[in-house]
């Protein structure tokens, strides 16, 4: 390949939202319009990755590697597989919402805040494109100065408190894994390079050092119980543009880091903690969902049950068999979705209302009746109802998981059903009910608020009707990894049965 | 009668760049003395005088003069750039700050030419006196910097306080370099190593005392904690310009001294020193970070800061290995852009009668002047030690070398530490972004002022950016070690 494809999508979307600065502060119909042809042209330019990737390999494609640093031995390497492909198409799709989304809800700031969204976006492909260790650092840690912006200067109320807990929950865990990542370094042969990395085989003490000091950046982003606590701040806090993002790709990254540097990195000290790591996605699953029966805030409902979901997530990935890690994947491409498509839907009744707590709501739907076929339709699939994709996702991971430990399907299920009592009764209480007079009258969808909703629309029955459109990329990845894993804990079992004979 | 033959030009080779500024310094006061309208001059000439020995610094290669009292290796010349980078700033800063501040006297920049020359003798002195000499010759200048606004009764109080504290400072150092004299009959630093074995005193205590008290003199002046006591107070009371100037040149001096008795005159007594030094760069991250949280003013949050980055740069020293060393001087560096950067804002702010030193007076900043606030933003984050910034990069090459050192514990102390320090960079960040601004402070972006910013940004996303070269230098300045 020699078009440098994924640099283009990392820098593109960097120096064009730069290049917002040229337009007069003042004009800010044109920053806007500047901003989203940025975003169209970017997710034109990531569709080649779409087609031209060869499904048929575990090898990184469309690779590029350049020396950076080289008295450490730093590359810019980058590259996509199976894993990571699907996630960056996902982030140049979910930008373009974003930025519909904020159309008319930021008011203030306009140019800065445009320029954050495209910084953000390029930096989030570059996480997922990182094939050098040291790379993806970089990025991990530069995706928190655009965030923490977005939260804090476009919030809601209490928007400084969420954004500084979310700067420091994810910077104290990012800095323990650069300790491990340079602990890394040091034992795995004074490279970054994630497959040479893969390649070295570490003593099990030392693994799980580092399984911890990754488990700190990882988890935090995830969110898994108990460092999950940020998230219901972060989501509540943040303008809709930034909840989407923020649901839809950024804690993708922390489940994306386990697939891509602690499994095929640490395959035994994985092994090792695959119980506690489905205990703790269990803990996830069915906490976030009976806290989300609790809630009485619209985004903080949503944000909990984020926790739950990416708890299914987690789950699939802990069971180390190819169908559960796939559908942990899809499901992380679907919680996207759905999520993403959720908080898009509560940002465009907050511009109406101005608030988020349910009991100001009711009967919204013979009011936007149009906006209340779409809510339901993303209820059903977080539900995970069939022929959407979150019934995919979820069926793959449950199916893994009782392979794995039929006990864990058991409790898995129990959040399913959690899942939809609090959804529908959410839908109950914000679309029928009496009619609260704080939604007489409210304008139905306009036409960029249906546009915004639509490609989610046809991505949930895309998925769910035909799930193989995304699993095949995957198929042949996965597969690689776990044999990764497997491998090497055959290779011990090996060594350890030879020792004691 | 001097043997006309014995003296030969050359021998002055490696102090030519000192003899040189020295003539500058000279040439300042005449000027500001016979002729004071072309005072507007002073600024100019002092940075073209640094940067012409900039130029004779770099290139140095490895000469050792007077008996190997002068010794202008590679890594002398390292730390000589970043003194002689932090006077250029400053002077670049005070081309503005003396408008505002009306600082009239003309000795200002030759005290500051002078205060560099020391700090050029500190970095390449391979005797204890002349460590000492440049030392007191650094010192004294500062003190008179401090001093300067008389009629400000906070610059005056620091003064004193920075002038009695640092005359222990030099006593205490004194004492050390005279039990280390006593003991082992020189004060070479490369022969104090030699004797030591020869001489079986790897055991004495004596010595370790004698190398105690250079380690706490050396501490005082890089404001290591316990001995940091003098660095707030300081720092609040100096004149802006000075404060910066004192936070990034001095430093790198006292540094450069810590490595080079260290690592060349006690290397023996790594285990001794490696694991004190851990502790105090512990105790001053510990101190430097936690206090720095409470405080309402700036340039005193700053002055709190720079005892946590003395504590980070002390990593790189105690590790006691070339890649630590080199750690250590990339950081300098890497320190020395940003800070000169938030503290030129800080200068830009004030106008005259309001030095806008407290935090509150960042409030709604990107509002009113985004360019400086975005400045300023781009700074903390490199405080921070967050990518792409340099101080990133300064932070991961220490944090890899203490590690490959295997102080493990001290590393989690400073991951600990700086996300602690998130918290009050951030808090200016979130006034200037996320609060509603208090008074429209109209900016005044002289040619010096601009010239700083724009150096420290180049300097803190180069390095961030593109660190291979800078940290190229810094590694093959110690193959001469």
């Amino acid at each position: 390949m020699s078009v440098p494809l994924l640099s283009a999508l990392i820098f593109f979307p960097i120096i064009g939202g730069f290049s917002l600065l040229i337009v007069k502060r003042e004009d800010v119909q044109a920053i806007k319009t500047m901003a989203l042809i940025i975003s169209l042209m970017e997710f034109v330019l990531s569709i080649p990755l779409f087609f031209m990737f060869d499904k048929t390999t575990y090898l990184m494609q469309f690779t590029e590697h350049h020396s950076w640093i080289p008295a450490f031995h730093i590359n810019y390497s980058l590259g996509v597989d199976g894993i990571s492909v699907l996630f960056i198409l996902l982030s140049t799709l979910v930008t373009i919402l974003a930025i519909l989304v904020s159309w008319e809800a930021i008011q203030t700031k306009v140019l800065e805040f445009f320029l954050s969204i495209l910084f953000l976006e390029g930096v989030m492909i570059g996480v997922f494109c990182a094939t050098d260790i040291f790379l993806f650092y970089i990025f991990w840690e530069v995706m928190l100065i655009p965030m923490f912006l977005i939260i804090g200067i476009w919030g809601g109320p209490n928007r400084i408190y969420a954004t500084i807990k979310f700067f420091l929950y994810t910077l104290v865990g990012s800095l323990l894994m650069l300790v491990g990542i340079i602990a890394l370094y040091m034992k795995g042969g004074h490279t970054f390079d994630v497959i040479e990395l893969a390649k070295h085989s570490y003593s099990i003490k030392f693994q799980m050092w580092l399984f911890w000091a990754f488990f700190a950046a990882f988890a935090v982003k995830v969110p898994m119980w108990p460092v999950h606590t940020w998230l219901p701040d972060a989501h509540t806090e943040a303008p809709a543009a930034g909840s989407v993002i923020l649901a839809a790709i950024l804690i993708k990254m922390g489940a994306y880091g386990f697939l891509r540097f602690s499994m095929p990195i640490l395959p035994q000290a994985t092994q090792a903690m695959m119980g506690p790591m489905i205990v703790l996605s269990l803990i996830g699953i069915i906490y976030g969902a009976i806290i989300c029966l609790a809630q009485t805030d619209l985004k903080r409902l949503i944000a909990y049950s984020s926790v739950s979901h990416m708890g299914f997530i987690t789950l699939g990935i802990y069971s180390m068999n190819t169908q559960s890690i796939e559908g942990g994947i899809l499901q992380m491409i679907n919680h996207g979705v759905v999520t993403g498509a959720l908080f898009l839907c509560i940002g465009m009744v907050y511009e109406r209302t101005h608030t988020r707590a349910i009991k100001d709501y009711g009967g919204l739907a013979s009011t936007m009746p149009i906006f209340g076929s779409f809510f339901l339709l993303f209820t059903m699939a977080a539900i995970g109802l069939p022929a959407t994709n979150g019934f995919i996702g979820e069926f793959l991971v449950l199916l893994g998981s009782f392979i794995h430990k039929p006990w864990t399907a058991f409790f898995a299920a129990t959040g399913l059903i959690l899942g939809a009592w609090y959804m529908l009764w959410l839908y109950q209480r914000i679309f029928f009910n009496p009619i609260n007079k704080k939604v007489v009258g409210l304008p139905e969808l306009t036409t960029r608020e249906v546009l915004t909703l639509v490609p989610m629309v046809g991505l949930v029955f895309w998925i769910g009707l035909y799930p193989d459109a995304m699993l095949s990329f995957m198929h042949v990845s996965v597969e690689h990894l776990i044999s990764q894993v497997q491998g090497s804990m055959d290779a011990a079992q090996h060594v350890a049965a030879v020792i004691s004979h | 009668m001097i043997n006309t033959a014995l003296v030969s030009w050359k021998a002055f080779g490696p102090i030519i760049p000192e003899m040189f500024l020295v003539c500058i310094g000279l040439f300042l006061i005449g000027l500001d003395v016979f002729s004071p309208k072309r005072r507007e001059l002073l600024p100019w000439l002092t940075v073209i005088g640094c940067l012409a020995a900039l130029v004779m610094v770099a290139g140095e290669k490895n000469i050792v003069g007077f008996g190997g009292m002068i010794i202008a290796d590679s890594y002398a010349s390292f730390f000589k750039i970043i003194c002689l980078l932090g006077v250029i700033l400053a002077a670049l800063m005070s081309e503005h700050f003396r408008r505002t501040e009306g600082l009239k006297q003309g000795e200002y920049y030759s005290l500051m030419i002078f205060s560099a020359v020391g700090m050029l003798l500190m970095a390449s002195a391979g005797d204890l006196m002349v460590l000492y000499l440049g030392l007191e010759l650094m010192a004294l200048s500062i003190y008179c910097l401090v001093g300067l606004p008389r009629n400000d009764g906070r610059s005056a109080e620091a003064a004193m306080k920075y002038l009695l504290m640092g005359g222990f400072a030099s006593a205490i150092l004194l004492y050390g370099i005279s039990l280390v004299y006593g003991l082992t009959g020189t004060t070479d630093i490369a022969q104090i190593a030699k004797y030591t074995v020869t001489g079986n005193l790897l055991e004495n205590p004596a010595l370790l005392a004698g190398l105690g008290l250079m380690i706490a003199a050396f501490c005082f002046k890089v404001a290591i904690a316990p001995f940091h006591f003098w660095t707030p107070d300081v720092y609040e009371g100096a004149p802006t310009a000075i404060t910066a100037f004192m936070s990034v040149g001095p430093k790198a001096a006292g540094f450069a001294v810590f490595g080079r008795v260290l690592f060349t005159g006690f290397p023996q007594f790594h285990d001794q020193w490696g694991i004190l030094l851990s502790s105090l760069a512990l105790l001053t991250m510990a101190i430097g970070n936690i206090t720095a949280l409470s405080q309402t003013s700036i340039k005193r949050m700053l002055a709190y800061s720079a005892v946590a980055h003395a504590g980070y740069s002390l990593l790189g020293v105690l590790s006691g290995t070339a890649e630590g060393l080199s750690a250590t001087m990339t950081y300098l560096l890497t320190y020395g852009f940003m800070n000169m950067g938030a503290f030129a804002i800080l200068v830009l702010l004030a106008s005259p009668g309001n030095r806008r030193e407290s935090l509150e007076d960042y409030k709604g900043l990107a509002k009113t002047n985004p360019m400086a606030a975005f400045l300023m933003l781009i700074f903390m984050f490199s405080l921070t030690g967050i990518p792409p910034t340099a101080g990133f990069i300064g932070k991961f090459y220490l944090l890899k070398a203490a590690l490959g050192a295997g102080y493990t514990m001290t590393v989690i102390g400073l991951v600990v530490f700086s996300s602690i320090s998130a918290f009050f960079y951030l808090r200016v960040v979130r006034y200037m972004y996320m609060s509603d601004p208090q008074e429209n402070i109209a900016l005044d972006f002289t040619p010096g002022i601009s010239a700083v910013l724009g150096i420290a940004l180049l300097g803190v996303l180069g390095i961030g950016l593109l660190p291979g070269s800078v940290i190229g230098q810094a590694a093959t300045a110690l193959l001469g070690q």
